[in-house]
């Protein structure tokens, strides 16, 4: 099976081969790295740009403005505040000009805690993305999720944020990826570039196929009735287990709702679950202060009021200035698997 | 008809006989368009104190150099005709590309026909796909990073097409502008880019004189070997036509980057925020128009007859702009997507 990080370079490379993906680029994304996380190795149009995040999003948005589908990389989303006007630029552009301008550009950008990467190598940009109007914001948790996501993010008339959550870019799937070889070795020898000297590698792709993971179409990962969680990105995986484990255990049946889609999201997914289970928790590695699972709170409590048999809960990150290095400090800062255990427990127990 | 200060000057390059190279068919049309854009930067400004639509900013003072640039364009849409990522200040740019006056007082009114932003953006703010002008932003500085994204479109290209950017001096201490001379000057592709800074000395109410020791703007040019830099004197209209000459021929054979410095004149000070009042600057009409009437190109009375023909069709223009509607509420949820509203999404403001 490809990990996060191979099935986001077969996405593009897909792209630069059918989609009109013409320039590939952002901080050491070119040769002879590929990404500090590999998702750009071997791609035909990947380049290095200078160490300039406000001139690669200015670049990525000229660019789509001149008829192009651009997608340029923000090495770490730690790195992106200094671009957040950029952004809004993105977002903002096409309303702003009446709908005379659309803007086709995907910014892809490792995000989230979990490799013990301290102070700016762990933040979340999820809440600060969410008000990002007029941006689409996506956020896989498996290696299909990301092909699927990256290429309708590549084929949208809007800009899309491509948040990948970085603790999981080496995981695997439990899906092939249209396309792509059984064999892992296979698939390792084919597309992943070898250490040394890789002047003279050329990748070697598999006969890659379209999927279209809709943007805004949330996945419900595993069914249930007694409970609802709501997460994405690292915290997905997280939850799964967690509810495989109780559904194992008989301790409750867990609905896990993977949004998937931070903006658009899929409100009738979350709507429909906890109408049919009365309980819901929203997991999510952000912070507690303003996070964008507080708006989805608030908006279950008025449309939701009466089915709802507990309150709503948050499982979020503490709110520190940031994220510690110390292992039993990073633990405490960002929901584990203990955490969420524990939060679920409490639900499904909440007396009605 | 504006009058001269004793301020205003004629630079060298006026005296020479470039005009006759330019032509006086050409000069009394940038002479016209001259005219235009400052009737209509003088009606927005009006409109603006009279109730007639709020916050003004504008270019009146930068017209000599801003029509020869809008005549200099290969105006079109698509990769093969210049890009322009314009500021604020660039009505007399867009209005010599062929732009209509009434399409900015319906922004700066606000009226449900504003092509621009449909009754969203301040006035002046352009957004034309089929001249290639791309949307206007008041962030200040920030079309000289999107500007980058053009000029790699247009180096790929097969094409003499370049992009043009221009702003003030004042933005030149942000990041975007040093990002798009960084970015310009790649070995790895160098970008034909004209960057413009049009330097009237002034950051809203602070003197450029009192934050930027570099001696002037075009230096910045120095340190990259195949960038040439110019300062020229943006008040005289020959002296800007033959430097445009000069720097689009470059960027355009060459594909690679010029810096243009333009000293000029700020007549009605940075917006509404300064008041919006007459200053006793250089003005680069006055001077023109002497310069034409002592070269026997236009009598008195005929400068007399453009300014009272343009304010003719403005009024009409401003007539017909006071009958059209505002843009309906609901309009709002209109273009936040490309692909349109989902069904779910939150629209009520809250509870």
């Amino acid at each position: 099976m490809a990990n996060m990080a191979q099935a986001i370079r077969m996405a593009l490379h897909y792209g630069e081969q059918n989609l009109g993906v013409t320039e590939i680029f952002g901080e050491d994304v070119g040769p002879p790295l590929g990404g500090v996380f590999t998702a750009t190795q071997g791609l035909e149009k990947a380049w290095n740009a200078p160490l300039d995040e406000r001139g690669i999003i200015g670049a990525a948005l000229g660019l789509a403005w001149a008829g192009g589908r651009p997608v340029a990389e923000i090495q770490f989303v730690d790195y992106i505040f200094n671009v957040i006007d950029m952004l809004k630029l993105a977002a903002n552009g096409h309303w702003s000009s009446g709908g005379r301008y659309k803007t086709p550009m995907v910014v892809m950008t490792p995000t989230g805690s979990g490799i013990h990467g301290s102070m700016y190598h762990s933040h979340s940009f999820d809440s600060i993305a969410s008000k990002l109007h007029g941006m689409k914001v996506v956020c896989p948790s498996t290696p299909i999720d990301a092909y699927g996501l990256m290429l309708a993010a590549i084929k949208s008339d809007d800009p899309v944020l491509f948040l990948k959550p970085k603790a999981l870019l080496r995981s695997k799937g439990e899906e092939l990826i249209p396309g792509e070889p059984a064999d892992e070795k296979l698939l390792h020898e084919m597309i992943d570039a070898p250490l040394g000297d890789r002047t003279k590698w050329k990748a070697k792709w598999p006969k890659l196929i379209d999927y279209t993971v809709e943007i805004g179409k949330a996945k419900i990962s595993h069914p249930g009735t007694d409970g609802t969680i709501v997460t994405h990105g690292r915290m997905a995986p997280v939850c799964l287990e967690v509810a495989r484990r109780f559904q194992k255990e008989g301790k409750g049946s867990l609905e896990v709702i993977d949004l998937r889609s931070i903006i658009p999201y899929d409100w009738e997914a979350i709507k429909a679950s906890v109408k049919k289970t009365g309980r819901v928790v929203f997991v999510n590695e952000e912070t507690e202060i303003t996070n964008f699972a507080e708006h989805l709170i608030r908006r279950l409590v008025d449309e939701c009021f009466y089915e709802m048999k507990v309150r709503p809960r948050l499982l979020a990150g503490k709110a520190t200035p940031g994220i510690a290095l110390s292992p039993n400090l990073e633990y405490f800062l960002q929901p584990q698997t203990k955490d969420v255990e524990r939060v679920v427990a409490e639900l499904l127990a909440d007396p009605a | 008809m504006p009058t001269k200060t004793p301020a205003a000057k004629k630079s060298a390059a006026s005296s020479a006989d470039h005009y006759k190279k330019i032509g006086a068919p050409k000069l009394l049309k940038i002479h016209e368009l001259m005219v235009r854009a400052r009737l209509l930067e003088e009606r927005l400004i009006k409109m603006s104190k009279g109730g007639d639509g709020f916050f003004w900013i504008g270019g009146p003072g930068e017209e000599a150099f801003n029509v020869p640039l809008g005549l200099q364009i290969k105006k079109g849409h698509g990769v093969n005709f210049d890009f322009l990522h314009l500021h604020y200040r660039s009505a007399a740019i867009v209005m010599s590309m062929g732009a209509q006056p009434i399409d900015a007082l319906r922004q700066m009114r606000s009226v449900a026909t504003d092509p621009y932003s449909k009754g969203r953006n301040f006035v002046n703010h352009y957004a034309i796909p089929e001249l290639n002008v791309v949307p206007v932003s008041p962030t200040i500085e920030t079309q000289y990073s999107t500007a980058i994204g053009t000029g790699i479109a247009q180096a790929r290209a097969k094409t003499d097409a370049v992009t043009v950017v221009n702003g003030g001096d004042a933005g030149t201490a942000e990041g975007d502008f040093h990002s798009c001379l960084v970015w310009a000057n790649r070995p790895a592709l160098p970008l034909p880019i004209l960057i413009v800074v049009v330097n009237n000395g002034w950051g809203i109410s602070t003197a450029a004189k009192t934050q930027h020791g570099e001696h002037q703007i075009s230096d910045w040019a120095k340190v990259f070997p195949d960038m040439p830099g110019k300062t020229i004197n943006g008040n005289d209209v020959v002296e800007s036509w033959l430097a445009l000459e000069e720097a689009f021929a470059y960027v355009r054979k060459q594909r690679k980057p010029y810096l243009l410095e333009v000293r000029a004149s700020r007549l009605y000070g940075h917006s509404s925020s300064s008041g919006a009042n007459r200053i006793p600057e250089a003005d680069c009409i006055a001077l023109l128009e002497d310069d034409l009437v002592k070269r026997g190109y236009l009598k008195v009375d005929g400068v007399k007859k453009v300014w009272e023909r343009e304010a003719v069709a403005l009024d009409e223009a401003h007539k017909k702009v006071k009958a059209e509607p505002f843009p309906a509420v609901k309009t709002v949820w209109e273009d936040v997507f490309a692909d349109g509203l989902p069904p779910s999404y939150p629209t009520k403001g809250g509870s």
